[in-house]
């Protein structure tokens, strides 16, 4: 075992891009956990969408050895966290199990929305904060006047931060050495009752479900019977090891130290994320301070083209959730699109991915449709209902009022985009809050925002805007009454549940007409004349009319080329399939988010 | 006598054998066509009359590798040009094919002929080679058209050459409609003069912008795009217009007097057996379709090395289903066979049967509107599965 004053367990936080990933890697190759020889790029980043994307999605942890020159051996357990916006839970998940986070800032870029909303949340978690400074090698690096933005916020000297390049691997060593100084060994009991925090977990096909635990106090052995404290469920620690980052059975885990666990559970929701885990007999009795559940910030329904795919999507989303406790899905019935899901995402990008893994990994065509987020409808008998679809709405007899969510948003941007920016914000419905210099060039502005108002581009607005340069970061705030109402679109005379969508009633008229000639566009010419209208509570607001397509016929086929002609035939039959049915008409898949996608 | 669209025939032509040769030589290259072509200006065209020399010799070659077979039914030179290639050099691919595998009595030996081409020298020649057959390349009596589909001949060469093969022939009008620019009005004069020619044969087809094509990049650069709507206007005239002057419809383009539909158009629907020579030709023997490479390079090089030229084959997946898709193309339809349950049951074939577009009756599916033949078979695939 490693007693608990040679262990370190930290997190390194970050904005997107600012070389998280890499900076792992680089320290995996410094402590020698993997040789040059085994390294691939952004080793954490496990997930093939994750390498794709250059993304981390998924928090991962790994143990490494580390000697300091003439000092003893240290074990640094460093858990990496999403830098993307969607994901700032699964980063309060990951601070839950650290002592210490390193606050990584990229020396061309300066501090970003997410650096501060990540540092905000580290010491809100009393995590000691060691901030680096990346990147140092580009041209473009200003280690300086960054130096100065991060004492600004962190206090200290300038002088002290340290600074580092996680590509060429100056300044890693001296940064290792930070680490084993600065940050403090866990704290814990041994001689108490085990209590292991699950901050993550993921499911194996052949061992089932796979928690990574930080053991807080006590000692966790393998053989042990253990007690989930959340759900009062038993199970044997039938596996215990570390990641070195391959993994390393081991036979225990002593307090302050971070590994995996393996229970032979295979069920679904059966282990949650945040729970304690301690001794069947004479356990804990009380759980570590969980962590906030994560809550869905949009929603949206998926639905299967083919309805006979509905109980293979109901497994993948089942397994999907194993892996990521923070997706929520109960079954939904569209009379346009049949039996399927709303799910609850924590945001877009999180909703882009989930889809993207349920057709990847699970070989599913699916329709989703726009995504919404949660309001409260007040009905005229006291009630309040929460509307995570659009045609849960009530009856507009008994509807009293709607409230939508509000978000407190956080941007940061060059000072001279500050007037773009407001006037972004106040197209979609946002009030001004406070406004602070960060240096003379740098504004922080703070804001509420309707977070429907947001969802959609929002943030590739403001980036489109701002050159790239602006940041952002968002937290709920609530919820308030505001003037909204629903827009139905109908179809050949019919009302399609699914392009029905909840918007201002200033907006309402503009958006009805918008989304019938989007709706022209995306759909395909049929076998007859197709009518599109918008309307709200019945009353027509806009009309277009998709023409009958009459040619649908290639010219002769060359010389006997049928392969080729049977090619392009099953390309179009192939297109049919990942059409969805809707009445008599034939919709495709992508009609059903991007009619939604509003333009300014 | 079967009628051209008579199940009859389609059965028949299922049974014939086939052989297609490629000659792929033009004049220039019109900025629609995808074809194998070589034309002035390609590499290796400094000396044109030496590649043709090369080209035939390798066609020569290619044909003797081809294992026997029996009679031939039809040999249909396209192209190109073949024209382009003279009557002689035409008589003794003919006369290859037939000493190689014979070509059976009463067989079609047809080829495609380019209006500036034809004289009365070539129609004796070709008479004499064996032709029985001549699908002139008219496109347009519109000078205008045949301008925008960068073509080297004139609606006044055109009617010439027309005025030379009806009488000799069984002679077909090629047409091409919908071009942008071009008025309704002026393709029903073009089709009016083809019709006032008497062919016994007419084929039109849409202008389809394909991938690559010089048509294509302009296209892409923002100018005019053939418009869906203004040709089906078009089709339909045309329908309308060569039923009354007693063209029989038999496939989704093409139009005969009875005794005059061209069998190599049918066989090819039929699913039927066919030997591909050439640039780019496609061949279909014993369920295996082949392809032959489209570089005219490649294509000497294979056969000057004692190589075949092939670029490809593929065994046929599921034919059955091909036949299907393939027989939706002709007016009599196909029969279902052992589809005709699925067919029944099938959601897409009856939505299309409710709008009109098909027709299942007696075992048979039938396209009632071939303007959305693609439409049909792609439906028609999805039967498998
Ligand atoms: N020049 C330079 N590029 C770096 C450095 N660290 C990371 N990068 C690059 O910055 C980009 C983002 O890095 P990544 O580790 O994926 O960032 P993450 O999103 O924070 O995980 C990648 O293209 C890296 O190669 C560095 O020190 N110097
Ligand atoms: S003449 Fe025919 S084959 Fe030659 S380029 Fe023109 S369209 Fe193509
Ligand atoms: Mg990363």
């Amino acid at each position: 075992m490693t007693e608990p004053a040679r262990i370190r367990n930290f997190c390194i936080i970050a904005h997107i891009d600012h070389g998280k990933s890499t900076l792992a890697d680089r320290l995996l190759e410094a402590t020698g956990a993997i040789d040059a020889r085994n390294m691939r790029a952004q080793m954490l980043d496990t997930m093939d969408l994750e390498r794709e994307r250059g993304i981390t999605i998924k928090a991962n942890s790994v143990s490494i050895r580390y000697t300091p020159p003439g000092g003893q051996e240290h074990l640094l357990n460093l858990i990496d966290t999403p830098g993307h916006v969607d994901f700032s839970y699964e980063v309060s998940r990951s601070l839950a199990a650290c002592e210490g986070a390193l606050l990584l800032v990229d020396a061309s870029q300066g501090i970003e929305a997410q650096t501060l909303a990540n540092a905000y949340l580290a010491i809100e978690s009393g995590l000691e904060i060691i901030p680096v400074i990346n990147k140092i090698d580009l041209p473009a690096a200003d280690p300086v006047r960054v130096a100065k933005e991060l004492a600004g916020i962190l206090g200290g000297s300038p002088d002290d931060i340290i600074a580092v390049s996680a590509k060429t691997g100056a300044g890693i060593a001296e940064m290792l050495d930070a680490i084993v100084e600065k940050l403090p060994p866990p704290e814990g009991d041994p001689e108490a009752p085990l209590r292991a925090l699950v901050f993550d977990s993921y499911y194996d096909t052949y061992r089932g479900v796979v928690c990574h635990v930080r053991v807080v106090d006590g000692e966790l052995e393998t053989g042990d019977e253990l007690r989930f404290m959340a759900t009062s469920m038993l199970a044997d620690a039938d596996e215990i090891g570390v990641h070195l980052p391959a993994s390393r059975v081991v036979k225990k885990l002593h307090n302050g130290e971070v590994g995996f666990l393996i229970t032979g559970i295979k069920e679904i929701d059966l282990i949650r994320v945040g729970d304690t885990v301690t001794s069947a007999a004479n356990g804990a009795n009380r759980a570590l301070p969980g962590y906030n559940e994560p809550k869905p910030m949009v929603y949206s329904g998926i639905f299967p083209i083919d309805g006979d795919d509905f109980e293979r999507l109901r497994d993948a989303l089942e397994r999907l959730r194993l892996n990521d406790s923070s997706l929520m899905y109960r079954a939904e019935t569209s009379r346009a699109l049949g039996f399927g899901f709303r799910v609850g995402f924590l945001g877009l990008l999180h909703m882009e991915i989930v889809r993207e893994r349920l057709e990847r990994e699970y070989d599913l065509d699916l329709v989703t449709t726009a995504p919404s987020v949660q309001y409260e409808a007040s009905t005229s008998d006291g009630r309040i209902l929460k509307v995570s679809s659009p045609q849960d709405l009530p009856d507009r007899a008994v509807l009293e009022s709607i409230a939508e969510p509000f978000v407190k948003v956080m941007i940061i941007t060059p000072s001279e985009y500050v007037g773009t920016v407001m006037e972004l914000v106040q197209q979609r419905r946002g009030e001004m809050g406070e406004m602070t210099y960060l240096s003379p060039t740098r504004v922080e502005l703070h804001y509420q925002i309707p977070l429907g108002e947001i969802v959609y581009d929002f943030f590739d607005q403001l980036k489109s805007r701002t050159k790239g340069y602006a940041s952002m970061d968002y937290e709920p705030a609530g919820y308030r009454t505001s003037e909204l109402v629903r827009v139905d679109v109908l179809l050949n005379d019919v009302a399609v549940d699914a392009f029905s969508t909840i918007v201002h009633r200033d907006k309402a008229y503009s958006y009805g007409r918008q989304m019938a000639t989007r709706l022209r566009g995306l759909i395909p010419r049929q076998l007859f004349d197709v009518p599109i209208q918008a309307a709200i509570g019945g009353r027509i607001i806009a009309r277009e009319t998709i023409k009958a397509k009459r040619k649908d016929v290639t010219a002769k086929c060359y010389g006997g080329d049928i392969t080729r002609k049977r090619k392009l035939l099953e390309r179009q039959k192939e297109g049919k399939k990942r059409m969805k049915m809707v009445g008599a008409v034939e919709v495709p898949q992508e009609a059903f988010v991007s009619a939604l996608r509003i333009d300014e | 006598m079967p009628a051209p669209d008579s199940i009859e025939l389609a059965d028949q032509a299922a049974r014939w054998r086939s052989a297609y040769v490629h000659i792929p030589f033009c004049r220039r290259r019109c900025p629609y066509c995808d074809f194998a072509v070589v034309a002035p200006g390609d590499p290796h065209t400094d000396d044109p009359a030496d590649l043709t020399k090369r080209y035939l010799a390798a066609l020569h070659t290619e044909i003797d590798t081809q294992p026997a077979w029996e009679p031939l039914d039809a040999v249909n030179l396209g192209g190109g040009t073949p024209s382009s290639i003279g009557a002689a050099a035409i008589g003794e691919v003919i006369e290859h094919l037939d000493s190689r595998f014979g070509i059976a009595l009463g067989a079609e030996v047809s080829i495609e002929a380019n209006p500036e081409d034809v004289t009365a020298d070539l129609v004796e020649g070709l008479l004499a080679a064996g032709v029985n057959r001549v699908s002139i390349g008219v496109q347009s009596f519109d000078d205008e058209v045949l301008r925008f589909l960068g073509r080297a001949h004139t609606s006044l060469e055109a009617a010439a050459a027309l005025e030379m093969c009806v009488p000799h022939f069984a002679c077909g009008v090629d047409l091409i409609f919908g071009a942008p620019g071009e008025s309704l009005e002026s393709w029903r004069s073009t089709v009016a003069t083809a019709l006032a020619a008497f062919p016994q044969h007419l084929s039109a087809y849409a202008l389809t912008v394909e991938t690559g094509t010089e048509l294509w990049q302009a296209v892409r650069k923002g100018a005019a795009a053939p418009d869906p709507d203004d040709q089906a206007d078009k089709y339909e005239l045309l329908q309308a217009a060569a039923g009354a002057a007693n063209l029989v419809q038999y496939e989704v383009s093409n139009y005969a007097r009875p005794g005059f539909s061209c069998r190599y158009n049918l066989s090819t629907w039929g699913q039927g057996e066919y030997l591909g020579f050439g640039l780019g030709a496609h061949g279909h023997r014993a369920g295996v379709r082949s392809r032959n490479v489209r570089s005219v390079l490649a294509y000497l090089k294979a056969l000057e090395s004692g190589h075949l030229p092939e670029a490809g084959r593929e065994t046929t997946a599921e034919p059955e289903v091909e036949r299907l898709m393939l027989g939706i193309r002709r007016s009599c339809g196909v029969d279902l066979g052992e589809w005709e349950d699925a067919a029944a049951r099938h959601a897409g074939l009856q939505r299309l049967v409710a709008a009109g577009v098909i027709e299942m009756a007696r075992g048979r599916l039938r396209v009632l509107r071939p303007l959305l033949a693609d439409d049909v078979a792609a439906t028609v695939l999805s039967l498998s599965r």
